[in-house]
């Protein structure tokens, strides 16, 4: 007994509509976690966020993977069940209340009704009766007159189908979660669970994945991705999950021909494509086609999108320039994208790891041009310049392609890298010439740009041979001498004169070579007097020009070139290669590799899924529209006409299922036109 | 028999269209007919389709909501007049004097802005001063708000094209541009529950969300320059989007006037303009009503978007916090329906809720943009 009445209480809770509410407001507080936490990350990145300690609370909860989750799944169900359960409890009811025209009404009862009037019959009860429900009839009413002894009942209604609304949305919702956990991952959780599937976490080649890993070309419903560079092929793709992956076994065989990107003239990518051909394992069959993002292509059940694109290998022959040596001694490096090679620095050796190349960079150089000075425009000016066509004011900008870029990190023994950006065509700013490299130590961070001036003849050898002059203690005293000669000319000038010269000219290059300007202003800061010190700088900064000035005539000497004018061009080239080299201490890296040719291979990222669910989903989407429409734009109206031929009244009473401003107006409409009908 | 004369007829309800409904909607199907024959070529099917039908559901609101015939004939005309002014050549916007100072789009959405704030000054005199004339002049600049946005939109699709053939795309693919059409769609669905419920006590309420979205326009303009025409990405390139943003803030339009109400009547619950604002039933039905189109127009976003991201994304359903919110959302209307439809409820409580409902609904709209990651970043600040 008690038992029974548990079982019943819990049905009674299950298939309230409370429960329900409060179900949904379950689900919508969880729905929000998931949104505010990034899901499926890398877990080294969930563990640098919440330490060691919240790390596993969170991944027993589910947090990674909220949507997945069980509690989070249990919620869905219980939504299913509960819903399930209202049409259970509720649905024959609906029917039955659907198809009935409520005819068991008595008077009692009708004047019990909200909106109701009663009216005095003129004309003979047969004629009141008949051009009422003539009347009924052309407003849309169906209805049943049921004789009464002496009086006469007509009970009648009108957009009955509003509850088909409440079946259709219940049932919509049931169907589209059915559909939705067809297509989510409990099979795979359960197996999971059994041990039958064990996860891969290793990095290693696909093949050698062992089967525990790997899932069969008959799963149901699976969602992977593959990069394929263009040539070759493919027929698995991965499944994420959690920190590991699973490889999904495809019933076919991807070929990527080639991978197309098009962009507007912007820079914006416009397209993407991929000519694949699949290559069917069972039937042979060939199907050579396109995909592009919208368009994907459908073989088996399985969809094949266009996901991303990555660089698949391209092959790069690089020029390596030791930046803080006294000798000019490039070196060639030949590598590809996402390999690693080693090179050799001094007595270190560093890695090299390729990690991306870019054939092409539209960037906005406006910001250098003058355009980009402050304004201050009155209120009028401003909005006057905003009106006229959407279209972009392209003169502001200065959009250029800048060409080929390549990025890769440098890992020194340690194991800490640092990650560089470095554009192979020389960029104008300013009126001259330079290679950029780009360096930072953490993704997060935006790049730092070293400028490489070029030499006048438009080459980096120039800067590089100059470089190595200054940082060649060798050379200082020779540099020294030939500033002190040329900086005071004539033989009046005493040796000793000359002699300090040239030491303090050998003191600041000296010094420059330490740390850069760094290292020469804090030599400044510490011996000299404050008040002092500005004066000093630029006295050291004139020094150290003119110095370079003498190391550049003495690189070129070396390098069997003729000397330089002294021109504000070898001026400007002397000051940047300075700026350069100092800052090289801060560069991070010993070596600046140079973009000496390339061979591009392009990869295209797809994203294959087999969702059987779909349209079960779509078809309870379906329903949940229509059902929408009905409860809220079908209005079930009943009218009931009781006519008392004794007493030569009649009795109106009209009942809405929903209390809207209409309803009034309604009833005072059949109010008014059926007072016609019961005149004489 | 007599009756058929005397009582009222409600279904001869097609017979009683006039000669003008059936011009007017000859007129938008032969327009479709002539689009399709000039630009049919460069359409898929299912843009023709899309055209097809947004010329029947024209001609089906317009026989519904006359205003719309006058609104659309309106918009016509200007935009086709801005359109043969440009003669092909975008430097015009610069030379012609109506381009440049009526109707190029940037200038007509200029305009929309300040007609916007001057109907809500009007709306807003007209209530405190519990006057007709204003408030009528409130309606007044509200429909030519109203019809600048939309000419500023049409001309704003017909620049891109301008641009570059393969930059041309419908103006609502940015965040500027869906504020336009949150803008004139929430001012017009406020004019028709005005027209319906003859009162323009609301509208005072109304225009403050329509004028924050001003704000954010100007600001995006003039801070960000964020008004100019952008070339899609890939992943927008689809007749999806044709559909499923206009269906999207149709939503968000109806549950923002639904909160705007709310707090009418909450205030009126007070005591506070408890004179001058409509009776409390009238607001509650308005606010049901708002809710109740939204939610159908929400439900049917949110499928659409669906069905595209599984076309786009490859699956229906991938918890991106946009997808995230919009359940959200969706779920949240869906209680406040269930508690006033199967519950009963009325009231204060629903009041606030509508007025919860917007905050939420707000956060899905840009919140997530700002705050958030995911796919759907397209409109990011």
């Amino acid at each position: 007994m008690a038992q029974h009445t548990r079982t019943r209480a819990a049905y009674d809770l299950l298939s309230s509509m409370r429960f329900a509410i409060s179900l949904l407001t379950v689900l919508a507080i969880a729905s929000v976690v998931g949104t505010v936490l990034k899901q499926a990350e890398p877990y080294a990145n969930y563990i640098s966020q919440f330490g060691p300690f919240w790390f596993p609370v969170f991944e027993t909860l589910g947090l990674y993977d909220v949507y997945h989750a069980a509690w989070f799944l249990a919620i869905l169900g219980f939504l299913v069940l509960s819903t399930s359960l209202c049409i259970y409890r509720n649905g024959p009811a609906m029917l039955r209340e659907m198809r009935s025209f409520r005819e068991q009404a008595t008077e009692r009862s009708l004047r019990h009704v909200h909106h109701r009037a009663e009216y005095g019959i003129a004309a003979a009860p047969e004629t009141v009766l008949q051009r009422a429900t003539a009347y009924l009839a052309a407003q849309g009413f169906r209805f049943r007159i049921i004789p009464r002894g002496e009086d006469t009942l007509v009970a009648a209604k009108a957009g009955s189908y509003h509850r088909t609304g409440y079946l259709l949305t219940h049932c919509g919702i049931v169907v589209i979660c059915v559909g939705g956990l067809l297509d989510g991952n409990i099979p795979l959780k359960l197996r999971q669970l059994s041990g039958q599937l064990v996860l891969e976490t290793r990095d290693v080649p696909q093949s050698q994945v062992p089967p525990q890993s790997r899932l069969s070309p008959g799963n149901l419903s699976f969602r992977g991705n593959v990069n394929i560079p263009e040539g070759t092929s493919a027929n698995v793709v991965f499944q994420n999950v959690a920190d590991g992956y699973l490889v999904q076994e495809l019933p076919f065989t991807i070929t990527l021909k080639k991978f197309h990107i098009e962009h507007y003239s912007t820079g914006q990518p416009r397209d993407f494509a991929s000519d694949i051909v699949v290559i069917d394992h069972e039937t042979g069959e060939r199907y050579e086609r396109t995909i592009r993002v919208n368009y994907p292509f459908i073989h088996r059940g399985i969809a094949i999108y266009q996901a991303s694109f990555a660089d698949g290998g391209t092959r790069m022959q690089l020029k390596g320039w030791p930046l803080l040596s006294p000798k000019v001694a490039p070196f060639d490096v030949a590598g590809a994208v996402n390999q690693a090679t080693r090179i050799t620095s001094g007595d270190t050796e560093i890695r090299v790891e390729l990690s991306d190349f870019r054939p092409f960079n539209v960037e906005d150089l406006s910001a250098n041009t003058e355009s980009s000075r402050i304004e201050v425009a009155s209120v009028s000016k401003k909005v006057l310049a905003q009106l006229g066509s959407g279209a972009a004011d392209l003169s502001k900008k200065d959009l250029r392609n800048v060409g080929p870029s390549f990025q890769y990190r440098l890992r020194d023994a340690q194991g800490q890298a640092k990650e560089f950006s470095n554009y192979m065509l020389p960029l104008e700013l300013e009126g001259a010439w330079y290679l950029m490299s780009g360096v930072r130590s953490t993704p997060n961070e935006g790049f730092r740009f070293l400028r490489l001036p070029l030499d006048p003849d438009g080459r980096i050898d120039g800067h590089m041979q100059l470089r190595a002059v200054l940082l060649d203690e060798q050379a200082w005293p020779e540099i020294g001498r030939r500033f002190a000669n040329n900086a005071v000319s004539g033989s009046t000038v005493p040796a000793e004169m000359r002699a300090r010269l040239a030491e303090s000219a050998e003191k600041v290059m000296q010094l420059f070579a330490v740390r850069g300007f760094e290292s020469v202003g804090q030599f400044i800061e510490k011996g000299i007097p404050q008040a002092e010190q500005e004066k000093a700088a630029d006295v050291y900064v004139k020094v150290l020009e003119g110095a370079a000035l003498e190391a550049l005539q003495l690189a070129r000497e070396r390098a069997r070139l003729p000397p330089a004018p002294f021109d504000p061009k070898t001026l400007r080239f002397v000051r940047d290669t300075l700026t350069s080299v100092s800052d090289s201490f801060a560069y991070g890296a010993p070596v600046y590799l140079q973009l000496v040719q390339y061979e591009e291979v392009k990869a295209s990222g797809l994203q294959l899924t087999r969702a059987p669910g779909q349209n079960i989903v779509y078809g309870g989407s379906l329903m949940l529209v229509l059902g929408v429409f009905a409860m809220l734009y079908i209005r079930e109206r009943r009218i009931w006409l009781l006519v008392k031929s004794a007493q030569g009244k009649m009795l109106l009473a009209m009942a809405t299922n929903r209390q809207t401003l209409e309803n009034e107006r309604e009833f005072e409409s059949h109010k008014a036109a059926l007072a016609e009908a019961v005149k004489g | 028999m007599e009756l058929a004369q005397t009582l009222p007829q409600q279904q001869s309800w097609l017979r009683r269209l006039s000669w003008f409904d059936w011009a007017y909607a000859v007129a938008l199907l032969v327009g479709a007919g002539v689009a399709l024959r000039l630009y049919g070529a460069y359409m898929d099917s299912y843009e023709q389709a899309i055209l097809v039908g947004t010329a029947f559901s024209l001609a089906g609101l317009g026989w519904h909501w006359k205003a719309v015939r006058t609104l659309m004939i309106v918009l016509v005309a200007v935009s086709l007049w801005s359109i043969w002014l440009y003669q092909g050549d975008l430097a015009r916007a610069e030379q012609v004097f109506f381009l440049k100072y009526m109707i190029s789009s940037q200038t007509a959405i200029m305009w929309m802005c300040f007609l916007y704030a001057m109907s809500g000054i009007a709306y807003w005199a007209g209530l405190l001063a519990r006057a007709e004339g204003p408030a009528r002049a409130g309606t007044g600049f509200a429909w030519s708000a109203t019809a600048m946005g939309f000419i500023g939109l049409l001309v704003r699709w017909y620049e891109s094209y301008l641009i570059g053939p393969d930059v041309g795309h419908i103006p609502i693919s940015n965040l500027y541009e869906v504020f336009v059409l949150f803008c004139v769609i929430t001012a017009l669905l406020y004019l028709y529950y005005e027209g319906r419920y003859a009162t323009r006590r609301l509208g005072a309420f109304v225009l403050l969300i329509i004028l924050a979205a001003v704000w954010f326009i100007l600001w995006y303009t003039f801070d960000r320059g964020a008004h100019e025409i952008q070339p899609l990405v890939p992943a927008l390139q689809s007749w999806w989007m044709k559909i499923h943003v206009p269906a999207n803030f149709v939503g968000y339009g109806a549950f923002s006037i639904a909160a705007m109400v709310g707090i009418a009547y909450l205030l009126s619950g007070k005591g506070l303009l408890s004179r001058v604002l409509p009776p409390a039933e009238l607001m509650d039905d308005v606010m049901y009503k708002c809710i109740a189109i939204g939610f159908v127009f929400f439900t049917i976003a949110t499928i659409l978007g669906a069905m595209w991201a599984a076309e786009a994304w490859g699956g229906y359903w991938s918890w991106d916090p946009k997808e995230t919110w919009a359940l959200i959302v969706w779920l949240n209307y869906a209680a406040w329906l269930h508690m006033r439809l199967i519950k009963g409820l009325r009231g204060p409580i629903l009041a606030w809720w509508a007025i919860v409902g917007l905050l939420v609904t707000t956060f899905a709209f840009i919140g997530v943009n700002m705050f958030l990651s995911g796919l759907h970043s397209y409109g990011s600040l």
